[in-house]
């Protein structure tokens, strides 16, 4: 019987990154794949023969102290300016572009605008800027914390005092305030509002006018990549290559790597994590267990609910997890062309959200089990900044598309050719023709996430990143900080704060608190 | 120039018709956060004058008789939230004001079916049982945490909200306060108070209840005079106003005032005059008279000037604000955070007079949920959906009714046999797509909550004597709610606690030195509850340094 320091159980980025620092602090660490290929959602697929793309399709949060961490740029991964991609609002009134680290400089709109948008992206930055550290925490504990957690707050209490008196009271008036409502008090252009929008509820089961979606564009807003903050890249080779880093790094550090090892069990003894066993019987030991998948999976199907109090199992089942976002995949005979938008802005975001009321609009119906008929979308043509993803002449799109319920009324088996059909038509309104240059679409519903990528509900933050399943109640009540009631396991994963997107804050979070925790372990044998 | 109860203290007139006395203090409306600030503020030994446009007091809880024989409560008309303390304070009993308990009251199903309401927990839970058994044994669960809730917010609303930004003592010793009230509960009970004021009703009540219409039973409580529906995140706090109105078991527990909601205000009125207060109708206030930055009284329409040492506005903020005062008075963020300050109404309200009984097959004879409230939405998805229209600039196709015969159980509304019927509807936006009511609209909207109602009581039109239709056009233009808000402001985390009516300004004073407000549009917010006009003389009696012993503080309810 083999033993480890260390199980890590999922090899998606945040359980790479997990296991790469516990590696690095000395732990002899295993980490475990079900699929025959580690990075998740991550990885990039070949979806068609010569075409391939990532279901994340875009790098915006990728934590600084992640890639210092790993020294993740020495192992190819790049995050500089050189590669910061703007965002195209596509609209029949005339395209809007944000260019540099999330709208820098504007093009299209009128100076009276820009002016509004300059305050109010100073102003977004600002507020984000006060609840950036905490991504890189574990959340405080409430009632009588360390002294690590009083100084957190005393911090971020400092940062908002420092920000002066009318603009505390700013703050504080609208951390909690739908985006909508906000848009309306600063801006007239329907473009950038449907932009904003549409990035404030970007994976949520929200909308814009939603108490509470400003959080969705802080969120967005506390992303950075190469020190600037709101910056997005379009990963060369696709999110593959980031995750190839990873692993690179992962492995530099010792980390041992099973892939196609699915985990059947993680064996409890006497309250205490022991070790796991894998679906074909083998059983493998550690003093500590990680799990970097979706809590709800660890808890009620590798835990199993007789070994957990009952209270904690009702939270973990009321931990709201179904997604909203299908993602779409194309494989074209050549590049679409996109009406008034040029060549070199092809290569960034292109985002389908014509108002701030289209995308309530496109939302209203997803609350009743029913997808969007006009759906809204972002849209990367991957293959433009790196030709090897399509073969001569082609091109890839790929696109994120909300709203797509993924638990459909009326079924994903008739519903996703009309899906298909409603997101086809949108785009032809914006790229006229593309329909003819489609060689093969591929459209993975939320159901069909959750079935190749083992990822419940198709929700890639593994539980709604609403205010109410966030910090001390992520991912439930009570047990933010990583921890579990079951002695030796822990969590890794989206479903933990700060939440997910490609980070791997949570599993650097993670593994900074088991080393801080299990400092004089040695190996169980 | 009649005014209602002249205490006769030597007022002295110019010839042009201004009043030379000046008053120790003017309150701008006699709603009912305006007469309990009348009333606080005259028992403290102040000279207090009432300014009411309208030719009688109450604003929006008043009993009119529209048609002959029949008192509507055309505006509020259920007595729930009204604060017990307050109640106890003015000697309202005394002055009038009897509340009858009721029963409860009923969702009428689609399928002619209802979930009747009970006061008692177990006849709720043996009623839930008929549905599902599971949702009976939640229902335990329900209560125990919803209560545990009601404790740590009750006495809150009875206090100031403090000014985070503020270093002042008071305020450092406010954020103590709640900072201890925090810290007296569990780790655990933290973050779940936490996210329970971050949760939709709808997400809350899926982790209790599995039967649509109990879920819809419980929604309702959350979004009652929102502009937000059941699956807003922040509706579920507003399920403890509601629930503590439910259990207090004192003298002003839920039901109908004697007369109508009028009968509050008049008691209100009553116990004011009774302390030597004046109230003047007939009364609008054009503009607050302002003399080097300091409020010096009010001008009436008609040029009539008022002097008062103080003024106090019942009006909502941004009536005061952008009408009543003079922009140069006030500073530039206040002004911009008023203009941003959000009072879209989003209800109406359908006043029917009945010659005859209703009939509800649906119910049993006799039912005393006849005597409660009725709604005939039975699903929160149906509920949504009507915010939804809201959301597009329409009044709901299918709207959200809140439904009550008072006169079931309060015989001095009607002639015997004849009924009062008052519908609080939902939604009904301020503005159609865009542009004013039309009369047209305002009886396309009656029509849904007629055919609603009709489709569960048959005859029901041929009952009908008259109607009274008010849209938030009807309620801004007869008493004075901008956008026709009912709680004049959206009740919204960006205009909640601190930030109520604007941030810095939360504590009931105003930019304008000796101008205060005690409205609905500050904290705690809107509902009959008195809370504000309450919380508001306690202020402005702290300013003066004068005695507030005669003001009961809250007394924990559950």
């Amino acid at each position: 019987m083999t033993s480890f320091d260390a199980i890590v159980i999922g090899g998606g980025h945040n359980g790479l990154v997990c296991a790469a620092l516990l590696a690095k602090g000395g732990r002899n660490v295993l980490m475990l794949e079900a699929d025959a290929e580690v990075g998740g959602a991550a990885r990039t697929e070949e979806f068609f023969p010569g075409f391939r793309a990532s279901v994340a399709h875009v790098l915006n949060r990728l934590h600084p102290e992640v890639v210092r961490a790993l020294d993740l740029e020495e192992l190819g991964l790049t995050v500089s300016r050189s590669a910061f991609a703007p965002t195209v609002t596509l609209s029949h009134d005339g395209t809007l572009i944000l260019h540099g680290a999330y709208g820098e400089a504007l093009t299209g709109a009128t100076a009276s605008e820009q002016a509004a948008w300059k305050n109010l992206r100073a102003q977004l930055l600002r507020y984000a800027g006060v609840l950036k550290p905490f991504l890189s925490r574990r959340p405080p504990e409430l009632g009588g914390g360390s002294f690590g957690d009083m100084a957190a707050l005393g911090q971020a209490a400092l940062a908002v005092k420092r920000l002066g008196k009318e603009d505390m009271r700013d703050f504080l008036r609208v951390l909690l305030m739908n985006v909508y409502d906000l848009l309306d008090e600063q801006l007239t252009d329907d473009r950038l509002k449907g932009l904003l929008a549409f990035d404030a509820v970007l994976g949520s089961h929200l909308g814009p006018r939603s108490p509470t979606s400003l959080l969705g564009l802080y969120y967005r807003l506390t992303g950075e990549s190469g020190g600037a903050p709101g910056a997005q890249i379009v990963p060369k080779g696709g999110m593959g290559a980031v995750v190839a880093a990873m692993r690179a790094a992962a492995e530099h550090a010792g980390v041992a790597i099973r892939a196609g090892a699915p985990v059947a069990k993680i064996v409890v003894e006497k309250g205490c994590a022991t070790g796991v066993v894998l679906a074909n019987g083998e059983e493998i030991r550690a003093g500590t267990v990680v799990s970097a998948i979706n809590p709800a999976t660890t808890f009620l199907a590798l835990v199993g609910a007789p070994l957990l109090d009952t209270g904690f199992v009702r939270k973990v089942k009321n931990i709201r997890m179904k997604g909203d976002v299908a993602k779409l995949n194309l494989a074209l005979d050549g590049v679409p062309g996109f009406a008034g938008v040029e060549e070199a802005d092809l290569r960034g975001r292109l985002v389908i959200a014509p108002s701030a009321d289209h995308v309530e609009r496109a939302f209203n119906p997803a609350k009743y089990g029913e997808f969007s008929p006009e759906p809204v979308m972002e849209i990367v043509l991957p293959s433009l900044t790196d030709p090897s993803l399509a073969p001569d002449g082609a091109c890839v799109l790929s696109a994120n598309v909300q709203y797509a319920p993924y638990a459909l009324k009326e079924g994903w088996e008739t519903g996703k050719p009309k899906f298909l059909a409603a997101i086809m038509a949108q785009l032809e309104a914006h790229a006229p023709g593309i329909g003819k240059l489609v060689r093969h679409a591929e459209l993975l519903t939320p159901a069909d996430i959750e079935a190749r990528y083992r990822m419940p509900g198709g929700h890639w933050h593994h539980g709604e990143l609403q205010a109410d399943q966030m910090l001390f109640s992520r991912p439930v009540s009570g047990w933010s900080g990583y921890g579990t009631p079951v002695e030796g396991l822990y969590l890794a994963g989206a479903g933990s704060h700060p939440g997910g997107g490609i980070s791997g804050a949570p599993g650097m979070n993670a593994a900074r608190r088991i080393l801080a925790e299990r400092a004089e372990w040695r190996k169980a044998s | 120039m009649a005014g209602l109860g002249s205490s006769g203290t030597g007022l002295r007139w110019h010839e042009n018709g201004t009043c030379m006395k000046t008053w120790d203090a003017i309150v701008i409306g006699g709603g009912h956060n305006g007469l309990v600030n009348a009333c606080y503020l005259q028992r403290a030994g102040l000279d207090v004058l009432v300014v009411e446009k309208n030719g009688w007091v109450g604003g929006a809880a008043t009993s009119r008789e529209l048609t002959p024989g029949f008192l509507y409560s055309n505006c509020s008309y259920v007595c729930s939230l009204f604060r017990p303390e307050i109640m106890r304070d003015l000697e309202l009993p005394r002055f009038g004001l009897q509340v009858i308990a009721y029963e409860g009251g009923a969702v009428l199903t689609q399928d002619g079916d209802y979930l009747g309401n009970y006061r008692d927990h177990d006849a709720h839970r043996r009623e839930f049982a008929r549905f599902s058994k599971r949702d009976a044994e939640a229902y335990d669960r329900y209560a125990r945490d919803v209560t545990r809730q009601c404790r740590f917010i009750q006495p809150l609303l009875m206090r100031t909200a403090p000014d985070p930004t503020s270093w002042k003592p008071r305020d450092l010793g406010e954020l103590l306060y709640l900072g201890k009230k925090f810290a007296g509960l569990t780790p655990e009970e933290m973050a779940l108070t936490l996210r329970f004021w971050t949760m939709s009703i709808s997400d809350f009540l899926d982790e209790y209840f599995e039967t649509d219409v109990i879920k819809a039973n419980f929604s309702i409580s959350g979004i009652i005079g929102t502009a937000l529906g059941p699956m807003s995140p922040g509706t579920a706090y507003v399920l403890l106003h509601h629930y503590m109105g439910e259990v207090d078991g004192s003298v002003g527990a839920w039901g109908y005032a004697r007369g109508g909601m009028g009968a509050v205000t008049k008691a209100l009125a009553a116990s004011f005059q009774a302390s030597g207060g004046t109230i003047r109708t007939g009364a609008e206030v054009e503009k607050v008279l302002v003399k080097g930055g300091k409020a010096k009284g009010v001008v009436l329409a008609g040029g009539d000037e008022i002097y008062g040492k103080l003024v106090v506005s019942n009006a909502d903020v941004k009536r005061i604000f952008l009408k009543l005062v003079e922009e140069k008075e006030l500073p530039e963020i206040f002004l911009r955070r008023v203009k941003n300050f959000k009072i879209r109404g989003s209800s109406g309200k359908v006043n029917i007079a009945l010659d005859s009984m209703p009939e509800f097959p649906a119910l049993p004879k006799d039912s005393p949920c006849l005597r409660g409230d009725l709604h005939f939405t039975d699903s929160v998805e149906r509920m949504e959906r009507a915010y939804d229209d809201w959301k597009a600039g329409r009044w709901s196709a299918d709207p959200f009714l809140d439904m009550m015969i008072p006169t079931t159980l309060d015989p001095t509304m009607a002639a015997p046999g004849k009924h009062f019927m008052s519908c609080f509807v939902q939604y009904a936006p301020p503005k159609v797509e865009g542009r004013e009511w039309t009369d047209a609209d305002r009886d396309a909207f009656a029509e849904t909550v007629v055919s609603q109602i009709a489709d569960y009581s048959p005859g029901f039109r041929d009952r009908i004597v008259h109607m009274e239709v008010r849209t938030p056009r009807e309620i801004e233009a007869e008493v004075g709610l901008t956008e026709g808000n009912i709680f004049q402001g959206e009740l919204t985390f960006d205009q909640l606690l601190f930030n109520r009516p604007v941030p810095g300004y939360a504590q009931y004073r105003s930019p304008v030195g000796g101008l205060y407000m005690c409205g609905s549009s500050t904290y705690p917010g809107g509902g009959v509850m008195g809370a504000p006009g309450r919380n508001a003389a306690k202020e402005i009696l702290r300013d003066l340094a004068r005695p507030i012993h005669h003001m009961s503080a809250a007394h924990d309810v559950i």
